[in-house]
């Protein structure tokens, strides 16, 4: 079959040690049986590995950061359509995902680039801090968060969640704390890298599962593959994974993104416990960094996303394999000085 | 009430087991093997412990003491279900 020729633009080329979606996202649709896809990565560091990876990555731009707001990235982005006309933008960060949103369409009426994102309220009633009303609304179980914004609070919280409990920031990263000394340090730390609110959650015993998923937006759960971590990094990141057989905790997964029309790729994390039942501890707005899995067991998420993007239907995927892993490892390329010289001072290579 | 392996668990010629359900993989000997097997073929516990006990001539007493051992761990590692008699 010929392939169509398409561009997608892609962000999160971050393949570091605590890496964002977008390589695995990039390596799914090279290997896609229906797209010959040219790729244009969308950097914000100039060091993104991603960058210099040339064998999957065709030409790079920065991005203004998400802090700078909509009205410079629109017009990042009408640069980049002048240069490339890539027809779907992928978007792979959390903290970007709001400006996007504002102007999906926009970049489809002005631009013809399609996106494939969540609504805003989808968006944001999923966000850490609403999770006890999200758990809820669509009958999932939640531990227990509150959303604090003065060290005090903690304090107050003592009362009611018992240690250890979970110092989360609104974006990333989580740390498990045993004594209000530990809950303070971490509250700063996270203040000082994500700003406020602090999210402090009940801890739940039991072993980390994740759900890599994608709804079509209409109540329609179109791939879901779950993962149990085999290897975790001191960041907590999953080093090595592998893919399971589940039967509940895909029902959880599905009712959660057919019940709130989910569109677009997410990861749903969950802790279960001994006694097999399922908690809720966060749903990601994007594709999760190992949702090439998905692929590796026979659903390529980010292909049927760009198809979606593209308006055309896709039948949701009724199988998957289990038992197949992914193991991640660390590369180093050797990269001329001039490479770095066009990202850092042209803002794009 | 008879005691069944999960019905996805993966045993290997080798003796690899992998549990779909919970990502979990271990490795049993030949003996380990052996009652993976009549397990799997849905043999009661009756049938596994005479055939444990001629196949690696046992003592009745040690060979359900050892394959109670083993069926508490199989247990332990939610490698089994058990059904309705």
């Amino acid at each position: 079959m010929k392939r169509r020729k398409i561009t997608v633009g892609v962000t999160g080329l971050n393949n570091i040690d605590s890496p964002g979606p977008g390589i695995p996202v990039i390596r799914a649709l090279k290997e896609s049986r229906e797209f010959d896809v040219r790729i244009i990565g969308l950097s914000y560091e100039t060091l993104e590995p991603g960058i210099y990876m040339q064998e999957l990555v065709d030409k790079v731009y920065q991005l203004p950061l998400p802090t700078a707001g909509t009205t410079v990235l629109k017009e990042r982005l009408q640069y980049i359509h002048e240069a490339e006309k890539p027809d779907v933008i992928i978007p792979n960060f959390d903290a970007e995902l709001h400006n996007f949103i504002k102007i999906s369409q926009w970049m489809q009426e002005e631009l013809n680039m399609a996106t494939f994102l969540p609504s805003r309220d989808a968006f944001e009633e999923r966000q850490k801090a609403e999770l006890n009303k999200f758990g809820e609304k669509y009958g999932v179980r939640v531990p227990a968060s509150h959303m604090i914004s003065q060290v005090q609070g903690l304090k107050k919280l003592e009362e009611e969640i018992d240690y250890p409990m979970v110092i989360k920031g609104r974006y990333y990263d989580a740390y498990i704390v045993s004594s209000l000394e530990q809950a303070s340090s971490y509250f700063y730390k996270i203040v000082a890298k994500w700003g406020y609110p602090v999210i402090v959650q009940e801890f739940v015993n039991g072993t980390d599962v994740n759900v890599t998923a994608l709804g079509n937006g209409k109540g329609t759960c179109i791939g879901a593959v779950p993962m149990r971590k085999l290897y975790i990094t001191d960041k907590g990141k999953a080093w090595s994974g592998i893919s399971l057989e589940d039967d509940k905790l895909m029902e959880i997964s599905r009712n959660i993104i057919e019940k709130s029309q989910w569109r677009g790729g997410c990861e749903l994390e969950f802790i279960k416990t001994r006694k097999e039942e399922y908690y809720l501890i966060e749903m990601n707005p994007r594709f999760p960094a190992w949702v090439y899995l998905a692929n590796g067991c026979g659903q390529n998420h980010a292909e049927a996303l760009v198809k979606m993007a593209l308006g055309e239907e896709v039948k949701p995927f009724t199988q998957y394999r289990s038992g197949k892993m992914f193991i991640r490892y660390s590369y180093d390329m050797i990269v001329d000085i001039s490479e770095f010289e066009k990202i850092s001072t042209a803002g794009e290579k | 009430m008879p005691m069944n392996i999960r019905k996805n668990i993966a045993i290997s010629e080798s003796g690899f087991i992998f549990n779909p359900l919970t990502g979990d993989s271990f490795s049993v000997n030949e003996t380990g093997l052996f009652v993976l097997r009549k397990l799997k073929a849905e043999e009661n516990e009756e049938t596994i412990l005479k055939a444990f006990q001629e196949e690696f001539e046992l003592d009745r007493n040690t060979a359900e003491i050892d394959l109670n051992d083993f069926l508490s761990m199989l247990k332990s590692y939610q490698l089994t279900a058990y059904e309705e008699a």
